[in-house]
């Protein structure tokens, strides 16, 4: 053998060489990179698109064989077992069986729900309104998927990217359109990361300045019991309503209980810290792995960019008229403004409405009544992929 | 699916929604009304004819309230509550701010 040889073979082998075999690993290579500095250097949601774009350009990087959606369809399909994925497949093949199985975003929502105070929502229960309001996003967004042709499993889950909730969007996608979970994924968090420029032109069009000079009264106070019997009660019902929620929401209040119950603090930090960074990195990594060029580079993720983009407008939308339903019906004591927190994106949403209602009149501080509504806006979202489920998942 | 199909889907999505949020605002009411502590108005009605001793107050505004700022940023203010409310592992709404001041040397 010659030392042409050896380099030829060596040529042939390299993922330089693989490169060459089809332009669109390039495209995605390119789209990791912009994606990579828009997480790093623009910090739009850094601690998940960081992962996903990372995900995304190992999968695109030929010859790495860390993930393989060949396998996953032959898995779907019933040919393959889980063992075999396990035995053939690559890192990320392995890590994204926790997406498979709904694991990662159950445990993101256990450190969600550590993290969260529900004080805010026990203080005003009408939040709760908004929150429900803001799920219109997710389904006008489902109606004009239907309309462009899409599948209903895959409308529904486009839908959900309105929800503006990362991992209830990852949740559902895996379970009804799996092979749609990179550009949905995508489309969320990076809606969620400029939820400061999509929302405040429709937050202007939609009140007038006279709204959003108002300056809402101080909540009153929650005691620690209620907050305690929050995440129980809620469980409950919810779960009794819509079993089909039941990992999402039943690990959002586990998180919650951990804290607010005061005697599980280790648990609490453990979910909000440790666990959450580890699942974090898991979820975000694979997730992006299934943005391979050959599924990820269609019409389809265009369509689905755009229709996420309106879902989230929607979602705002929707929020923001039960607001000024409440500012009419209250007598002008609610700020409008504290609607389009309803959207589930926490905390971004609602400094979004303390912002504006900022620049209307500089002593207004609605943030704290706009986290009401923001994490009503979790748990409506939950509800709204769960009844989405129970309908398309079968 | 057709496109009447999809609507009657979305209605119905969207008033599941509503009936499981209202559902629960129902229950934080509840939770409201039989979790709570004592409520302030309480302990006024048991003495309800003795005026009180100390020169009548207004309450203090609070974080969600009027808040008076002398040579301080809205934006800073907002950032100095929120740290004071991380620093004391106090939510913001049980917190009462009166005015924040910015002191030069």
């Amino acid at each position: 053998m010659s030392i042409g040889s050896i380099l030829s073979t060596l040529w042939e082998t390299s993922g330089f060489y693989m490169l060459m075999a089809d332009w669109r690993q390039i495209v995605m290579i390119a789209v990791a990179c912009l994606l990579l500095y828009m997480g790093l250097v623009k910090k739009f949601e850094p601690l998940l698109l960081v992962g996903i774009a990372f995900g995304m350009l190992l999968t695109n990087l030929p010859g790495s064989e860390m993930y393989h959606p060949e396998l996953w369809d032959a898995y779907i399909a019933g040919t393959v077992r889980l063992t075999d994925i396990i035995h053939d497949g690559g890192l990320l093949d392995i890590l994204y069986i926790g997406v498979k199985a709904g694991i990662y975003p159950s445990l993101i929502f256990m450190g969600v729900g550590a993290m969260t105070d529900f004080g805010p929502l026990l203080a005003n229960p009408k939040s709760l309104l908004l929150g429900a309001a803001a799920q219109m996003g997710i389904f006008v967004a489902f109606l004009m998927a239907i309309l462009l042709g899409f599948a209903p499993n895959v409308a529904a889950a486009i839908g959900i990217i309105g929800g503006a909730d990362g991992p209830t969007a990852i949740w559902l996608t895996s379970k009804l359109a799996p092979d749609y979970l990179a550009p949905i994924a995508i489309a969320a968090y990076s809606y969620m990361a400029l939820i400061p420029m999509i929302q405040p032109p429709v937050m202007k069009l939609l009140t007038t300045k006279e709204m959003r000079e108002v300056k809402m009264e101080q909540l009153r106070p929650v005691s620690k019991t209620q907050k305690v019997m929050f995440p129980i009660v809620v469980t409950i019902f919810v779960c009794l309503l819509l079993p089909s929620v039941a990992p999402l929401l039943g690990c959002l209040m586990l998180g919650n209980l951990f804290t607010e119950s005061g005697i599980t603090d280790r648990l609490s930090k453990t979910a909000q810290n440790e666990m959450m960074n580890i699942v974090t990195i898991f979820l975000s990594t694979s997730v992006g792995a299934t943005a391979r060029y050959d599924r990820f580079l269609t019409k389809d993720t265009i369509m689905i960019i755009v229709l996420g983009l309106i879902a989230f407008e929607f979602a705002t939308m929707g929020g923001l008229l039960i607001g000024r339903l409440m500012y009419r019906l209250s007598g002008g004591k609610i700020n409008p403004l504290i609607g389009s927190a309803g959207v589930s994106a926490v905390p971004m949403a609602a400094r979004v409405s303390q912002k504006v209602g900022q620049e209307a009149n500089p002593s207004n501080f609605l943030l704290m009544h706009a986290m009401g509504p923001n994490v009503a806006g979790v748990i409506g979202s939950a509800v709204a992929a769960g009844f989405l489920l129970a309908l398309f998942g079968g | 699916m057709t496109f009447a199909e999809a609507l009657l889907y979305s209605v119905v999505g969207i008033a599941v929604v509503f009936f499981a949020l209202v559902l629960l605002m129902i229950i934080c009411k509840i939770l409201l009304a039989v979790g709570g502590e004592k409520k302030p108005e309480a302990a006024k009605a048991e003495a309800p004819a003795a005026p009180a001793p100390e020169p009548v107050r207004e309450p203090a505004p609070g974080s969600a309230g009027d808040i008076k700022l002398y040579d301080t940023d809205p934006r800073d203010a907002a950032m100095i509550m929120a740290i004071i409310a991380e620093e004391l592992k106090t939510p913001l709404n049980e917190l009462r701010f009166k005015s924040i001041r910015e002191v030069r040397e």
